[in-house]
């Protein structure tokens, strides 16, 4: 475990649900909120809060120089190769879709291929759908083992001349596979193609670094790392995003402005269009800060431990079914039993005070792939204890017993 | 949360009635919550302005597989309109939880906590919205 008791850090894990103490299994989805995030937020608004890059005062200027801090913490903690490729969004759905419509709708050809996974978020295969649809682009997969890994002896053959990008999750929110995207990203830059990582489940469970990953683009959320919602980053490679035109248009995204025309901004302002979510941004630097504080190495191996304990308890309950690689495993762990709706499942540890996810997760095609209609899942953060792995266990006794 | 896992909705969700297909039937028709997974196919019999025979098939939540077993009890021996009003009444129910006045909603008052959770009231809500469905395609044969 921890060397110091962070859950006294998270006021939330005080409450009670249906009178029992709370034990919260579902940070893939979101995660829970520290004080000093909480309070960092409350502090910026109480005494430091105006409009950013705009107003010649002194809170304006407190302002800027605060969310301008929260870009550098953040792009450290990636160890972002360049300041000005790390763009604030409002999380990583909307990162993606920057790409797709300012890179993919300009750079990708028709014939030309965009290569995905089956074990992608909506998030990163709808916008690509209707990038491929506009420009005349063939959609690719690299098809899963049976174990849930991606086939890479396949993505050496689909990844080919045609391609223009690969677009691949780092870690999938429902198999917790965690995808050799050094390798891709080699693959696609051996034959000239882009590659975007959703980071989304990987940037707050584990070390990143993105000199060392190398990719093109790299997206993640806020809110799924201690952070605030509506707060996200696109890091993309400044010389890509200097040739890309405008996502959103409007102010602060713009140099000078005629009747007729528009020249934009300096990266990483011109694809930063409207007033950004300035206290969120610096809410997400206090994130970090809380994160390194503790070390995103220790996390990992906190996450590990008890993703390692959630699969080997869950796959030794009767009529249970375990999703995903049992090694090499990101902090979710989805399974089902049979009989049960997940739903149900859900609905029922609820009333234990045990809140897990149950769906589709946002990958209706990876439940075909796993011939299910949804699963049940349980997320593991650095607030978690190996007590709520035997919580949920228990949980599933009592879930049996009431539908059986 | 009020507990929705009431022994009445475990009891219909166990031992569903009126579940299987029927002989005979004048209508059937397929409702889905795609997100959820829940599927329904219900099969009314019809005799002049009367439902006189009401059976369902599907799988799903035990939410919605105890809603669809309550409403062939429910309905059974209705006319179309009264079938009409009692799905706006079970509506209104599932989504403000005030029981209506007149007739009691029986079984199905044992669903009042879906109110609480909005998530759920689309597989509370399945089996009617596809009774709904069945009227419309009723009225247009």
């Amino acid at each position: 475990m921890l060397e110091r008791d962070v859950r006294r850090d998270f006021p939330i894990l005080n409450i009670k649900v249906n009178g029992k103490p709370l034990v919260y299994l579902d940070s893939a989805a979101s995660s829970q909120k520290p004080n000093d995030v909480l309070q960092s937020y409350c502090r910026f608004c109480e005494s430091r809060y105006a409009n950013v890059h705009r107003g010649i005062h002194t809170l304006g200027e407190a302002a800027t120089g605060d969310y301008e801090a929260a870009r550098r913490t953040v792009a450290e903690f990636i160890n972002a190769p360049e300041l000005e490729g790390v763009i604030f969004t409002r999380g990583t759905t909307e990162s993606i879709n920057l790409v797709a419509r300012s890179f993919g709708h300009k750079f990708i050809k028709h014939g030309q291929s965009i290569v995905l996974t089956p074990m992608e978020h909506h998030a990163n295969l709808v916008p690509w759908q209707l990038v491929a649809k506009a420009v005349g682009a063939e959609l690719r997969f690299i098809p899963l083992k049976e174990d849930g890994t991606l086939d890479i002896s396949e993505a050496r053959k689909l990844i080919d001349h045609t391609t223009a990008l690969v677009s691949v999750t780092h870690v999938s929110n429902v198999l917790g596979t965690i995808n050799p995207v050094g390798e891709l990203v080699q693959l696609a830059h051996k034959v000239g193609a882009k590659i975007l990582v959703d980071g989304a489940q990987s940037v707050p469970h584990m070390p990143v670094s993105l000199r060392e990953l190398n990719p093109d683009f790299y997206a993640f959320s806020g809110h799924k790392m201690l952070g605030p919602t509506g707060i996200g980053v696109l890091y993309g490679r400044p010389e890509i995003l200097a040739d890309m035109d405008p996502f959103l248009t409007g102010g602060e995204m713009i140099r000078e402005v005629y009747l007729d025309h528009a020249t934009w901004n300096e990266l990483p302002y011109k694809f930063e269009a409207g007033t950004p979510a300035i206290a969120e941004a610096i809410g997400l630097a206090e994130a970090v800060r809380y994160l390194t504080s503790i070390g995103m190495e220790r996390i990992a191996q906190l996450d590990h431990l008890l993703t390692s304990q959630a699969l080997n308890k869950l796959s030794r309950e009767p009529d249970t079914k375990v999703y995903g690689p049992r090694t090499q495993h990101g902090a979710v762990v989805s399974f089902n039993v049979k009989g049960i709706h997940p739903h149900d499942l859900a609905g029922l540890l609820d009333r234990e005070g045990i809140a897990i996810r149950a769906g589709h997760h946002c990958c209706q095609p990876l439940m075909r792939w796993l011939d299910v209609q949804a699963t049940a899942r349980a997320s593991f953060y650095l607030y978690n204890v190996p007590e709520d792995v035997d919580a949920l266990i228990e949980g599933l006794k009592v879930a049996r017993k009431v539908l059986a | 949360m009020s507990d929705i896992y009431s022994e009445i909705l475990l009891d219909h969700y166990r031992l569903p009635r009126n579940k299987g297909k029927l002989f005979q039937e004048t209508i059937s028709v397929e409702g889905k919550n795609p997100l959820c997974g829940d599927e329904i196919v219900l099969h009314l019999k019809l005799d002049g302005e009367r439902v006189s025979e009401v059976a369902f098939e599907g799988s799903g939540c035990a939410i919605s597989m105890a809603s669809a077993s309550m409403l062939t009890e429910d309905l059974k021996g209705r006319t179309l309109s009264e079938v009409e009003s009692r799905i706006d009444q079970f509506r209104h129910f599932i989504r403000e939880g005030a029981e209506p006045e007149g007739e009691s909603l029986n079984d199905m008052i044992s669903l009042s906590g879906v109110a609480k959770l909005p998530v759920r009231v689309k597989c509370a809500t399945l089996a009617w919205t596809t009774m709904e469905e069945a009227l419309r395609q009723v009225a247009k044969k």
